[in-house]
Parts: C-alpha cells; sequence; structure tokens
C-alpha cells in the first residue's frame, strides 16, 4: 500500500436514530484497502465493524441513518456523497459484497439462474443466452458440481456451504475490484468454513480483487488477512500487519480479546476474561470507551477521548500509555 | 476412573419421520458421565449432539436405547415419563438466553419458577434462594427485579445457569452455552461453569460445536458425525492424538490464531442427509483414506488405547 489505496475510509461517524436522538454507531473510523488486498476488520458485536463496511455502500436504512461526517474515496469519488443512481452501478459491479446469512440474502421465489444472471444483464447488459452461459461458469467457478443442473434449483434445495457458494459467484460475477465479506463463515460448520476460506482464497488471487473481511473470529482473520483493523464501542482500536498484531498487539482491548479465545492447542486451568461487558452506543464514556474494563486505565485515559497514534512500522493503537511506554506491558 | 458413572446411556436411537422417509438423527449412541467430571459433546450441526441432550433431559422421546441416570433405570421411550425425584437431579442451560427467558418474567421469577414448580417453598425462603442463585452466578443479589432485556447477553446466560441450579441438580446439561456470546463474554460464562462444578460438584455434559470451548471445560470429549459417537477420549489425548480421520479433519479445519500459515487439508464434501443412509462408514464419502470394507460395514466403538475409544477400520487389529 505505498502509493495511492484502492479505497479509503476517512473520519467516517455513522449515527442511527434511536430513542433518544442520534446515537452514534461508529465515530472516527479510518481504515483502508489497497488493490488485491486482504484487510480484516475484526470486533465483538457493537463494535461496529459491520456498520462501518455497510456504509461504504450505503446499505444502511436511509431513514434512520445519518452519515454526520467523513469521506469514503473510491478512485477519485466519494462514495457518500455519490449520487444514487452512480453509486447502483458501483453495487454489485465493482464493489460487491456477500453476507452472514446465505439464506436470507438469497430470493427464496428465485432460481439460483435467476439471480446469479441478474448482475450479468445489470451490469454487463449480457443477453439471457449468454448470461446463462456465463452463470454456468461462475457456478463451476465456485466449484459447484453438476452446475448445468444445479442451476435451475432454488435456493433451499442446498446446503448452507451451497449457498454461500452461490452468492459468492453472484458476488464475483462482475469481476469486482471489492469484495465486502461480512462474516462470511459464521454460520458455517467449521469443515465448510474452510472449504470457503480456501475458495475466497483462490478467487482473490484468480481476480486479483481485494477483499474486506468482517468477523469476530480472531482465528479467521489470521489465517486470511494481511492488515487487521480491531474496533471496539464504535472506534478504531488498533491497526496492524496481522503478525504485528498477533505478536505485539499494543492495545489493551486487543490483547485481553486474543488472550480470551480459548486455546485449541493447550490446556489451561482457567480462560483469561476481560471484566465487565461491552457499553451499548448509546452510553455516554468520556474517556477511552474501554477504560471502564481496562486494567491499565490512567486519570488521563478518563479525561478525554485518546487518537490513534502511530507505533511506528504502520502499527497505530489508540492508548497514548501504552505508546509511551513501549508497546506491551 | 474411580468415580461412579452416574449417567449411562447405551444404544440410543432416534429417529424422525420426514417427507415419507426416516432420518436417523441419533443412530447408536452409548456414553457415560461420571460423578463430578465433563463431558464435552462435540459435532458439528446435523451431528445429533443436540438431540442427544434433549432426550436425556426427557425435551425429546428417544426411538429405542436405554438410559441409566443416577442407577434409576429410564425408559426414555415415547409414553414413559421421567420420575420427578430423577428429573429434578438433571437441568438444562439453553443456548440462547435472549430466547430461553420470557422476556414478561422478572429475573427473579425466572430464576424461582423451578421452585414454584417443585412446591413447598415459602415466600421469604424462596426470596432468600433467588438471592442466593444470584451471587452464586456473579450478578448482584439486588437486580431481580430486572426484566431480561435489562441485562447483557451474558448475564442473560448467568440468570439462565442460576435457573437450572434453582433445584440443586447433581447433572446440567448445557446446550451450546456460550455459541451465541462475544469471546470476552464466552470466557466469563465458561469459568463460572468451572467455577461451580468446583463449588457443588456438578456433573455437565457440555454440547457445543466449538472445539476449543470444549477443550476448555471438558474432562473427556466425545466426537458425533452424522448421528453415532465416531470417537470419544480424555480430552487431550483427543486434542494430541486423534485417531478418528473426522476428529483429524475437525481439528485441522479450526483457523488458528498464529499467522504462520501451515495451510489445513480442508477435506471435501459436506454432512450426509441421513435419509439416504449411508452404507458402511458414514464418514466414508468424504475420508481420505477409506478403502474397501469402509464402503459396507459400519465399523463399531471399540477401545483402542486404555479409555479412547473410536469407530473406525484403520484401527481395528484384524482378529
Amino acid at each position: 500500500m505505498a502509493e495511492q489505496p484502492l479505497l479509503s475510509v476517512e473520519n467516517l461517524t455513522v449515527q442511527f436514530r434511536g430513542d433518544n436522538g442520534w446515537v452514534n454507531a461508529v465515530e472516527g473510523v479510518d481504515f483502508a484497502v489497497g488493490a488485491g488486498e486482504c484487510l480484516g476488520i475484526v470486533g465483538e458485536s457493537g463494535s461496529g465493524k459491520s456498520v462501518s463496511a455497510l456504509s461504504i455502500l450505503k446499505l444502511h436504512s436511509q431513514a434512520n441513518t445519518r452519515y454526520a461526517s467523513g469521506t469514503i474515496r473510491y478512485g477519485d469519488r466519494d462514495l457518500l456523497t455519490l449520487p444514487q443512481r452512480r453509486l447502483r452501478q458501483v453495487r454489485g459491479g465493482e464493489i460487491a459484497m456477500i453476507f452472514q446469512d446465505p439464506m436470507s440474502s438469497l430470493n427464496p421465489v428465485l432460481t439460483i439462474a435467476d439471480q446469479i444472471m441478474e448482475p450479468l444483464r445489470q451490469h454487463q447488459g449480457l443477453s439471457v443466452q449468454a448470461a446463462r452461459r456465463k452463470a454456468i461458469e461462475l457456478l463451476e467457478m465456485v466449484r459447484i458440481s453438476d452446475a448445468s443442473r444445479r442451476i435451475d434449483d432454488y435456493p433451499h434445495r442446498l446446503s448452507g456451504g451451497m449457498r454461500q457458494r452461490v452468492m459468492i459467484a453472484i458476488a464475483v460475477a462482475c469481476r469486482p475490484k471489492i469484495l465486502i465479506a461480512d462474516e462470511p463463515t459464521t454460520a458455517l460448520d467449521v469443515t465448510i468454513q474452510s472449504q470457503i476460506l480456501e475458495l475466497l482464497r483462490e478467487l482473490q488471487r484468480e481476480i486479483g480483487m481485494a477483499v474486506i473481511l468482517i468477523t469476530h473470529d480472531l482465528g479467521v482473520v489470521a489465517q486470511f488477512a494481511q492488515r487487521v483493523v480491531v474496533m471496539y464501542a464504535g472506534r478504531v482500536v488498533e491497526t496492524a500487519s496481522v503478525p504485528a498484531l498477533f505478536e505485539r498487539p499494543m492495545h489493551p482491548y486487543t490483547e485481553g480479546l486474543i488472550r480470551a479465545v480459548p486455546n485449541l492447542d493447550e490446556d489451561v486451568h482457567r480462560l483469561t476474561t476481560i471484566p465487565g461487558s461491552i457499553p451499548d452506543p448509546s452510553t455516554l464514556i468520556a474517556g477511552c470507551r474501554f477504560s471502564p474494563r481496562c486494567r491499565e486505565a490512567v486519570k488521563s485515559c478518563l479525561a478525554e477521548p485518546p487518537a490513534l497514534v502511530d507505533a511506528g512500522a504502520g502499527h497505530f493503537a489508540r492508548c497514548p500509555p501504552r505508546i509511551a511506554a513501549g508497546g506491551i506491558s | 476412573m474411580s468415580a461412579a458413572s452416574i449417567v449411562v446411556v447405551r444404544d440410543l436411537v432416534k429417529t424422525f419421520a420426514a417427507r415419507g422417509a426416516l432420518l436417523r438423527a441419533v443412530d447408536g449412541v452409548s456414553f457415560d458421565v461420571r460423578q463430578g467430571e465433563t463431558l464435552g459433546l462435540v459435532g458439528e450441526s446435523g451431528s445429533g449432539k443436540s438431540t442427544t441432550g434433549r432426550i436425556l433431559v426427557g425435551l425429546e422421546a428417544a426411538t429405542s436405547g436405554s438410559i441409566n441416570l443416577f442407577g434409576q433405570e429410564i425408559s426414555s421411550v415415547r409414553g414413559r415419563v421421567t420420575p420427578g425425584a430423577v428429573r429434578r437431579r438433571l437441568q438444562f442451560v439453553f443456548q440462547d438466553p435472549q430466547n430461553s427467558l420470557n422476556p414478561r418474567m422478572r429475573a427473579q421469577d425466572a430464576i424461582a419458577e423451578p421452585l414454584d414448580v417443585a412446591g413447598g417453598w415459602s415466600r421469604s425462603a424462596r426470596s432468600d434462594r433467588v438471592r442466593e442463585l444470584l451471587e452464586m452466578v456473579g450478578l448482584p443479589r439486588s437486580c431481580g427485579d430486572r426484566f431480561p432485556h435489562e441485562f447483557s447477553g451474558g448475564q442473560r446466560q448467568r440468570i439462565g445457569i442460576a435457573r437450572a441450579l434453582a433445584l440443586k441438580p447433581d447433572f446440567v446439561i448445557c446446550d451450546e452455552p456460550v455459541s451465541s456470546l462475544d469471546v470476552s463474554m464466552q470466557a466469563q460464562i465458561v469459568n463460572l461453569l468451572l467455577d461451580l462444578q468446583e463449588r457443588l460438584g456438578l456433573s455437565y455434559l457440555f454440547i457445543a460445536h466449538d472445539l476449543a470451548v470444549v477443550r476448555s471445560i471438558s474432562a473427556r470429549v466425545a466426537v458425533m458425525y452424522a448421528g453415532g459417537i465416531v470417537e470419544i477420549a480424555p480430552k487431550r489425548e483427543l486434542y494430541t492424538s486423534p485417531l478418528h480421520p473426522y476428529t483429524q479433519a475437525l481439528l485441522a479445519a479450526v483457523p488458528r490464531m498464529t499467522s504462520n500459515r501451515a495451510r489445513a487439508a480442508v477435506i471435501t464434501g459436506e454432512l450426509p442427509s441421513q435419509i439416504d443412509a449411508v452404507p458402511g462408514c458414514t464418514f466414508h464419502p468424504r475420508c481420505p483414506f477409506a478403502f474397501e470394507r469402509c464402503r459396507i460395514e459400519k465399523p463399531k466403538l471399540r477401545e483402542i488405547a486404555p479409555g479412547h475409544l473410536a469407530a473406525c477400520h484403520l484401527h481395528e487389529t484384524p482378529a
């Protein structure tokens, strides 16, 4: 990512309408993804990881969402201010998306053929016959056997893993520059998950697309991404290369999260926990949003929101005391 | 192996009628749970692990097989009811505390409901017991008058656990108790279950799909595939020297948190539909080591090393 990134999100603040006015779901979020790169965005529920990703294509309900600040730069365009009509050309064409639950994102009353052919006709203007031929090729590309017969099935006839393959086929139909994958394997069993991740990795290489992978699973990020953004309570708390993040986490939250994951390869007596629970977005916390749960919080943490500080070598953390002390305690 | 078995399950079978065919959800499952231990039951969706738990607690009737609880033979087959005295010693913690708690019922009433059903609790004894249970699961004694939506997911699961402990059970079946929780909450609940076990001498059947979570809490682990147990062993052995190719594949498929990408061998295919019964070993269509016999003859679960059982022809010494 030496020069201009492919997509960069700067100072994004997204607000949702709450019972008592507008609430910041994400606040001042920055991240960027380079051509062909895989960026992981990791966080627990309420961290704002999906909200940030859905904002790229403005997929939030317009009535209840406000983009209070920020730009989403893609080429020479700002996707946040792009008119709907032009944004629609980007969606599903240059930037595509897959979701967690392939059952609810496929239309149950349309066949697989109808759903794969739609973006091909829409974005590439293919004839029905050409689109169908292309659709069968795509199903073969996502390793669905007997594609020419399967294409006329309805989604309920397919298993969860197969449905996710179909979603991926739809997403890559127009050879996107960026694929946003929101928890793509969370609903799948672990042996199917490894098949889908392997498929995504192969397609990424073949098409040369960038992938923004949103997940709560640190193992998936470690195996799949090159760089990672860690979010907590609506903010980016740390960003680093994958090896740096797992070998030398800077933020106490990241460190706590990594330690809290049960280890598959070791016996432990007790799991390491992070005390307390994730704050609701409407909770007002004056300083660092992690400070109520942080064992290392000092006075300055409670006073004002900390800045995301450069620790060198592309490693940023929103924890001035840790960075001043040189990282891990 | 010194502790006595408080749960003995033999040849448990559960079939469901599905589109005119029979679906064998649980297909000849046998295991024991010993006093004070945790048996982990892992498997992917459709493996039959949850159905097994639901039969034990009486939420489903078995088609055939025998269950012995606390030394008493329970006919699990339809139409026979587990005696109340046995049932009380056996409780259940559900996956999703969001859906398993009545949204209109205050925490204290949800926790006390088993006491109300059992009867014989005076008002003051009841409220003392509720406060004691709240404290036991790490919630403030004063939060009993709140409703489920006022708690976080982790706190709701604590209420679910308090409710399960109300009648002082000996054996608790936990069905995916942490799978809907975030990592930081998950660790708190696992530790709570471990603390309660130590303090109250509980035995658990811990049903989950997450192999790492199961390792963190279990003494022994059973792996289920397509309705049957394919391997069962003390935890350390199962995770360090798994014998069944399915267990090996399952362990290899879990993405590790290291940046070292030793690419896992990806097993192909998916779980068979249990309607068109696979002849021979249920795993053979996906097994990289399958040979002729695996396609014909179903392997029996047998002891390969002390306490380590596997159902695989690869590990049989020819008679």
